[in-house]
Formats: C-alpha cells, structure tokens, sequence
C-alpha cells in the first residue's frame, strides 16, 4: 500500500492541497471547493462504472435526491445540518436501491437508459411541485456550512480525501476484485461462486451513498438548492466525463479529471460560450487518443493495478 | 372538435419522431453503436436550413437540401472521426467499447450543439415552411406543412422499407443486422455497408431536423431533448426493430399530444417517461423487440 503508484502521487498532492488556503486567494479556493465535491460524485460513479461495470447515466438522481432531502429537511423543519447531510446520504442509498434492484436485471443500454430516465422524472417532479420545491428558482437554506472560505475549502477536501480512501480502499480489497470480475465476465464470475447481483447491489448503494453525501454537503456550501446545480443531466454529463477523463477504473482519475474539468471550464471562461466546446473537445481528444484517462498510463505501468 | 385536433397534431408530431427514431434505431441494428449526437445532428440541419434560406434568399427549397446535407456530413465525421477510431481502437477493451462510443457521440453531440449556440445564437429558430397556408379539415384550422411534415416523413421512411426489402444493398444492411459475421464470409466488405447505414442515416436525420425546424422550430438547447426522445422510442420500441421504433413513436406522439391537451402542457413529458420506466421493467426487449 504504501509503495503503490497511488498513494506516492495522492499524498505529496493531498500536501500542496492542504496547504494552498496559504496562497491563494478565496476565489479560487471556492473554485476548488466546488471541484472537490464533483470529485467525489465522479469517484463515486466510477465505483460502479469502472469496477462493476455498469453505466449509470444518471448520476445527478442519487446526487439530487440526496441533495434535495436534505435541503427539504432544512428548509422546512430546521433539521440541523449534520441530521440533514445523514437523511440526505440515506435517502439516496434508499432510492439508489429501489432504482438499482429491478434496474440491475436488465444489462448494457437498458440500465443506461432506466437511470437516465430517473434523473428526467425527478427533475420533471422538482418542477412540478415548484410550490414545494422552489422549482427551476431552487431552495434557499437557511444554513450554510461556514461562511469562510478557507474552512469551506478544508471542509471539501477532509470530505474528498476520506470519500476518496474509503472508496479506493474497497476498489482494492476483494471486494472489489469480484466487482471488478462480474464487470468484465457476469457468467463466469458468477460460475465461481460470487453472488454478482448481490456485489452489484452493494456498489451502487455504496455510489448512491457518497454521491447523496456529496449533494447534500455542495448545497451546504452553495447555500441553496437548484436543479441546475445538482438534479440537472449536464451535472451528470459532466461527472462522466470527469470520470472517463480522469482514467476509468483508477477511483483518484475520477477525482483528477473533476478538478481538471472545474479548472478548465474557469480557465477558459474568457472565451465564454466557446469554453464548453472547448473542453469537450480535449475530453472528446483524450478518449480517442488515451483511452485509460489521464491517470491510467501512469498508474497502469506501474504492476497490479 | 378536441378529439380531431389530438388526431391530427398527434399523428403529425408521431410521423416525425418515426422519421427521427427510424434512423436512431437503424444504426444501432446494424452496427450496434447508439449515436448520442443524434439530436444535436438534428439540430444542425435545421438551423443550417434556416440560414441558408434566410441569408442567402434562395428560398426554402435550398435551403432544406442544405440542411440534409449538412446533417449528412455531419453523420459522415461521426463515424469516421468518432465511431470507427473508438471500434478499431486496440487499447480499449471489448467490452468498454461501448460505453467509449456513448461517451464519444455524446461529447460530439456537446461541440456540435455548441457550435451552434457560438455561430447562431441560441435563440429558437423556424425554419420558412416549404408550403404555406392552412386547410380546414373538419372544422379544425391545419396548416399545410402539418400535413406536409407527415406526408414527407412516411414518404422517407417508405423509400427506406422499399431500399431495404426490395434492393440487394439493402439486403445486405438487413443481413449485417442479424449476422456479421456470415456476411463478411460471403464477401461483403462490412466497412462499406457501415458507410452506407450512415449515409441513410444522415439523410434521414436531415430531413427530420428541416421538417422539425418548419413545423415546431428548434434551438441549440434541444439536441439534448431530442436524443433523448429518439432513445427513448427507439427503446419502447425495441432496439433495432424498426416497425416496434414506428408503433413506439405513434404511442409517445399520441399520449404526450394528449397530455399537453388534456392535462397541461407542463408535463408533457411526464407519462412517457413513466410508460418508458414501465416496459422497461416488465418487457425490456420492447415493445416489438426480440431477443
């Protein structure tokens, strides 16, 4: 473990993290801030994707859902904040399974296409019941996280580095070596005896939990709920390609490549409407030319992972 | 009077998400590449039809075979850019080939619809009907291109039927559906076939993106509506069963005509995609699909 390529890249990286709250200025530390909690969406998507192998195109459901309860609980009923990141992250485990147990009988384009459709009645709902929700507007909360930048940052990057190691960690345990094994190979995985449905279900209420987790910790720090921010398919769109630009099946690629893509899309905002293009273009680029992401060459060279 | 009003703007709508979804589910049967750039393909023709029959003055003749053939081009370079490199890739697994093919068309799909925002604005655009007027059928006010948009989607996809059941190409784009592999044994060269599906493919995205322009208007920001709506009937229907793609896109016309009427436009969508969550669980192959 120590000697792995990961852990000699994330942890000198972790450092200058921790201690960039000394040179930069608040801006990009919000900038930052954000990055960090879509990492944790992207790492939690590529649990499912990368090491069990199923697309989920929707994201933004468990993301949203979990968003969305603690921001409901909040507004409504005062729930303190740590009550209400707990009902969130539960809710969307809660959802995450009611998706996932009729969802994962199906296979390929069809499970892609079920969660996709989840995240378009949702959003559909939140508009619907605009009187409750706030709709398209989004819900105020009444509290935020801190209104300091430097402890907003600090709260994001404890969140993503031990988000990060607990969902590294299980990638790297056997448990994910069978995930990994029914990703690539249902019939023969199954054949030695693993119960893939079972380790599939446990991925993606895993996924759903830190996903839920995330939203509902980004809406702390926003301040308010919107479908724009966390419900929305261009959210999901854009875990995905964090994910896949990154280094699929790497878990750190995930994080890496949402950071990437934050940075970039400020980079280039000078370009306005352009910058999108832009990026979709060097991650339209990188997939064709390097499919493992940014992080797969330099992990993959190194042995086991 | 209501009843014949869903009658007729419901078979119209349907008659061009058929024409939309035809070509969706085309490229899937035979190829196996779901083309998540479709609506944003779409989208470019129209908007490409609306320019060039707005700027150029040529009337809305040209300007809609400039649209088809801007969508038709566009097909070309997602194949031979996106699609093809990402299949002949030897450093992507097999089995991940796909997921790197969605990801592909869909970031494709981002640029094009971008683009488009960039050099045209975003704003809806209509684009100028080929014919004008209106027709009373029964007491209900139908513009001619309402009648025009149907009667030139099933004309489409008529011609389509007669290439593929009665010409020995299109034969071979029959037999590259059900087995590859038999058909490169007979000495068919699969790559030619792929550019053909494409080509038809292109064309008939063209004309669903003019016809759609003409009779709702389009703008950047619904490539993604409409990929997701040709994905959605595509998979109603059965993958790669085109009749099942024709029944599903009657039954999403039909009901969400309905509940835009009779309930409220807001929730248009809404039925579909829970009758979509529906056959999904109880009959994932579709509705005519096999498998």
């Amino acid at each position: 473990m120590l000697r792995s390529r990961t852990f000699q890249i994330a942890v000198p990286a972790l450092i200058v993290m921790a201690l960039l709250p000394l040179g930069v200025d608040g801006y990009i530390l919000g900038l930052l801030t954000l990055a960090y909690y879509y990492a944790v969406f992207a790492m939690s998507w590529d649990l499912l994707f990368g090491f069990a192998g199923e697309v989920n195109f929707g994201p933004s459901f468990l993301i949203g859902i979990g968003a969305y309860t603690a921001a409901l609980l909040n507004h409504y009923w005062l729930w303190p904040i740590p009550a209400c990141l707990v009902a969130g992250a539960f809710a969307a485990v809660i959802a995450g399974a009611a998706l996932a147990v009729p969802a994962l009988r199906l296979t390929g384009p069809y499970f892609g296409l079920v969660t996709l459709v989840a995240v378009l009645l949702l959003q559909n709902m939140i508009v619907l019941f605009a009187g409750i929700t706030g709709g398209e507007i989004g819900l105020d909360l009444p509290d935020v996280l801190s209104i300091d930048d430097n402890t907003n940052y600090y709260y994001a990057l404890v969140f993503m580095t031990v988000s990060g190691a607990i969902l590294f960690g299980l990638a790297q345990s056997p448990v994910g070596l069978i995930l990994q094994a029914s990703g690539q190979n249902a019939t023969e995985a199954a054949a030695l005896g693993f119960n893939v449905a079972k380790h599939k279900l446990a991925a993606f209420c895993i996924s759903a939990f830190f996903s839920g987790l995330a939203g509902a910790m980004l809406i702390f720090y926003m301040g308010t709920a919107s479908v724009g921010t966390v419900v929305d398919i261009a959210v999901g769109v854009n875990v995905i390609i964090a994910a896949v630009l990154g280094g699929r099946r790497t878990i750190i690629g995930a994080a890496v490549g949402a950071i990437f893509l934050i940075g970039a899309g400020e980079l280039l905002r000078p370009l306005g409407q352009l910058a999108t293009f832009v990026v979709s273009a060097v991650a339209l680029v990188v997939i064709l030319f390097f499919p493992g992401g940014f992080m797969g060459r330099i992990l993959q060279s190194g042995g086991r992972e | 009077m209501l009843a014949l009003q869903i009658l007729i703007d419901g078979f119209a709508i349907s008659s061009l998400y058929a024409l939309g979804a035809t070509g969706f589910t085309l490229i899937f049967g035979v190829s196996g590449v779901l083309n998540l750039s479709h609506g944003a393909i779409m989208v470019v023709a129209a908007v490409i039809a609306w320019w060039v029959a707005g700027t150029f003055g040529t009337g809305a003749y040209i300007g809609a075979l400039a649209g088809v053939a801007a969508a038709l081009a566009c097909a070309f370079f997602t194949y031979r850019v996106i699609v093809r490199p990402i299949q002949d890739s030897g450093a992507i697994p097999k089995e991940e080939k796909e997921i790197f093919v969605l990801t592909g068309t869909l970031l494709w799909g981002i640029m094009l619809q971008e683009a488009v925002a960039y050099l045209f604005t975003d704003n809806p655009k209509t684009v100028r009907p080929l014919v004008e007027g209106v027709v009373m059928i029964l007491g209900v006010r139908t513009p001619w291109n309402e009648i025009l948009t149907a009667a030139l989607s099933w004309g489409a996809i008529g011609l389509l039927y007669l290439l593929v059941n009665r010409t020995r190409t299109g034969k071979s784009l029959l037999a590259a559906s059900m087995n590859p592999r038999g058909l490169t044994l007979l000495g068919f060269e699969m790559s030619n076939i792929y550019v053909l599906v494409w080509a038809i493919y292109g064309i008939l995205a063209g004309i669903a993106g003019v016809l759609l322009g003409a009779f709702l208007g389009v703008s950047s920001g619904n490539a993604g509506t409409l990929t997701a709506s040709a994905f959605s009937i595509v998979v109603l229907g059965g993958l790669g069963s085109v009749s099942g793609s024709l029944m599903a896109a009657y039954v999403v016309g039909y009901l969400e005509t309905m509940t835009a009427y009779l309930v409220s436009p807001s929730i248009r969508t809404v039925p579909v995609l829970l009758l979509l969550v529906l056959v999904v669980y109880l009959r994932p192959q579709g509705l005519l699909g096999r498998r």
